[in-house]
């Protein structure tokens, strides 16, 4: 692993608008220029992934427009699981039904219990904004919640995504860290019923 | 922190998991032992626990591996345990960082997990250069023979330790996340584990024999560096003077300090249970232990199922129905057990315990 520190908040600050600009479209030239390549780089590298690995299907809550078009909220974009959207209890799904879905695509009951999709945006309290590189590899890797705690829940993909390549990981998170910060506590799991 | 992970390409084998941990980024600069080929890319774990130094001659234990026993054990399920150290000849312990020794080049730990008499897995640490540390775990055979080293991705359900439970072998990930999120690498051999100021009320406590290493014993030898006269005359202990306290807050710092300590990556959590040993520079004997003071009262971040959120405490002083440690401690639910990995049935004598503790604490 070649890097341990964490992508500075300055740094980060300073690319927010970079971040915003590369989630949605290519950055223009003025965004980037106070930033230094090595960091423009890892930033649009992890847009880049973030875009085609899928992240805002689960973690940026989706909104249904007018017209019933269904797309991710970008105004909240990697905020996971909104928290003031409670969610009722809900009976098992009967089979051959296996897992159910919220509209905003950010909570999922299953065999699991009920898991939401975290706030990846660097918010101190509720995001990423205390973790860095390594605890982000970490996880992917291991597919544990802080790279060490319990197991990351379904339908998160970290199977397929802990085979990314150590740069990979950390241009994501590099992207990651240069987004607005978004406050949004998101609920802990719930453990499946004991009967199951 | 910096690690890397090696698997060895021995030909032939079947199961090969030899990972290498790198610390502070040095590269490799030991020799490997003699029992295992060198290669000049590396120290090479053996494949079979017989080559690995913990046996001598006709199978019996190598006497220069020395018995230890933790005054506070792990809990592994209810494993009969047995563990040996091997140390380098004429070469001390640094233990200028009280709470992280640093071993010599060399040293290996092994430990021996035995259900109903059979044994199941031993596990060795080695230390094979100065920056580098080597975990592998070996699986006995059906015929007790010998075992062979296990595959970097674990064995799991190997063995039944409960209705339905079972155990499994971990994965180097598993062996990673606790001894690399803690000061020291090695767990179970510290000033406090081996003091000789022993816990009478120590879940599991297990008898000490005659011919193991000790505080006292490594002190008179003069295996540790610098010399500390003032740890035989005063003998790490937990700073409580409440037994029921003293035995819970050492369980607690064995069991949970591995990852809940104030130097590793989850420091950001501010829930420190591992047990400090000079936390003023000197005895600490009028300091609280950590986690009086991080876990008593503490908001935390998990919130108790069924409890309002203001109502929820890592440990609710009086109130073990609003302990979230405790409901934990009790849960083997993927979500909320605790600890998260080398367990799968609670410890019951352990919970009777803590929540014998925080009842008898005053209520806030």
């Amino acid at each position: 692993m070649k890097r341990n520190s964490l992508f500075s908040l300055s740094a980060a600050a300073a690319l927010g608008l970079v971040g915003v600009v590369l989630a949605i479209q290519p950055a223009s030239s003025a965004a980037l220029q106070d930033a230094d390549s090595q960091t423009i780089r890892e930033v649009a590298r992890g847009g880049y992934l973030v875009k085609i690995m899928g992240c805002n299907d689960c973690h940026t809550p989706w909104k249904v427009s007018p017209d019933g078009h269904a797309e991710p909220d970008m105004t909240r974009m990697l905020s996971g699981h909104p928290q003031d959207l409670v969610m009722p209890p809900l009976k098992p799904a009967e089979a051959p039904w296996a897992w159910t879905g919220a509209g905003t695509n950010t909570a999922f009951s299953g065999p699991w219990g009920v898991s939401f999709t975290a706030n990846l945006t660097p918010d101190i309290e509720t995001g990423l904004g205390k973790w860095n590189a390594d605890t982000f590899v970490r996880a992917l890797r291991t597919g544990r919640h802080e790279g060490q705690g319990r197991p990351i829940l379904p339908p998160m993909p970290y199977p397929m995504y802990r085979n990314a390549t150590d740069e990979d990981l950390h241009a994501i998170f590099t992207f990651l860290q240069s987004i607005p910060p978004i406050r949004n506590r998101v609920p802990q799991p719930i453990d499946p019923p004991e009967s199951e | 922190m910096r690690h890397r992970s090696r698997i060895a390409p021995i030909a032939g084998a079947v199961l090969s998991a030899v990972t290498t941990i790198t610390i502070l980024g040095g590269a490799f600069a030991g020799e490997p032992p003699s029992e295992a080929p060198a290669r000049n890319d590396g120290p090479v774990v053996p494949l079979r626990l017989s080559d690995t130094g913990l046996y001598g001659a006709g199978g019996a234990i190598d006497p220069r591996n020395r018995p230890f026993v933790p005054q506070y054990p792990l809990w592994s399920d209810g494993a009969e345990k047995q563990r040996w150290i091997r140390l380098p000849e004429n070469t001390p312990i640094d233990i200028s960082d009280i709470d992280a020794w640093r071993f010599p080049v060399g040293a290996r730990f092994w430990k021996q997990f035995s259900w109903n008499g059979r044994k199941i897995e031993t596990r060795m640490i080695w230390k094979a250069g100065e920056n580098d540390w080597i975990f592998a775990t070996y699986v006995w055979a059906e015929d007790q023979r010998d075992a062979v080293l296990a595959p970097e991705t674990g064995v799991p359900n190997v063995v039944e330790v409960g209705r339905g439970k079972r155990h499994s072998i971990p994965a180097i990930e598993d062996c990673h996340t606790c001894h690399l999120s803690s000061p020291a690498v090695v767990l179970g051999f510290n000033a406090l584990q081996l003091s000789d100021d022993r816990d009478p009320m120590a879940p599991h406590a297990e008898p000490l024999s005659p011919s193991a290493v000790t505080l006292r014993t490594l002190l008179d030898q003069n295996r540790l560096h610098p010399a500390r006269p003032d740890l035989a005359a005063h003998p790490p202990r937990i700073r409580e003077t409440d037994p029921v306290g003293r035995a819970a807050l050492g369980y607690l710092s064995a069991n949970c300090g591995g990852c809940h300590n104030d130097r590793g990556p989850l420091a950001r959590l501010g829930l420190v249970l591992l047990h400090d040993t000079d936390p003023d520079g000197k005895s600490g004997a009028d300091m609280p232990e950590p986690a009086r003071a991080t876990a008593v009262n503490a908001a935390g971040r998990y919130v108790m199922p069924g409890i309002a959120p203001e109502r929820s405490r890592t440990v609710a002083p009086g109130a073990p129905e609003r302990s979230a440690l405790l409901h934990r401690m009790r849960s083997r639910r993927p979500s909320s057990q605790m600890p998260p990995l080398g367990t799968a049935i609670p410890d019951e004598e352990a919970v009777e315990l803590v929540r014998r503790w925080i009842e008898q604490l005053e209520r806030r």
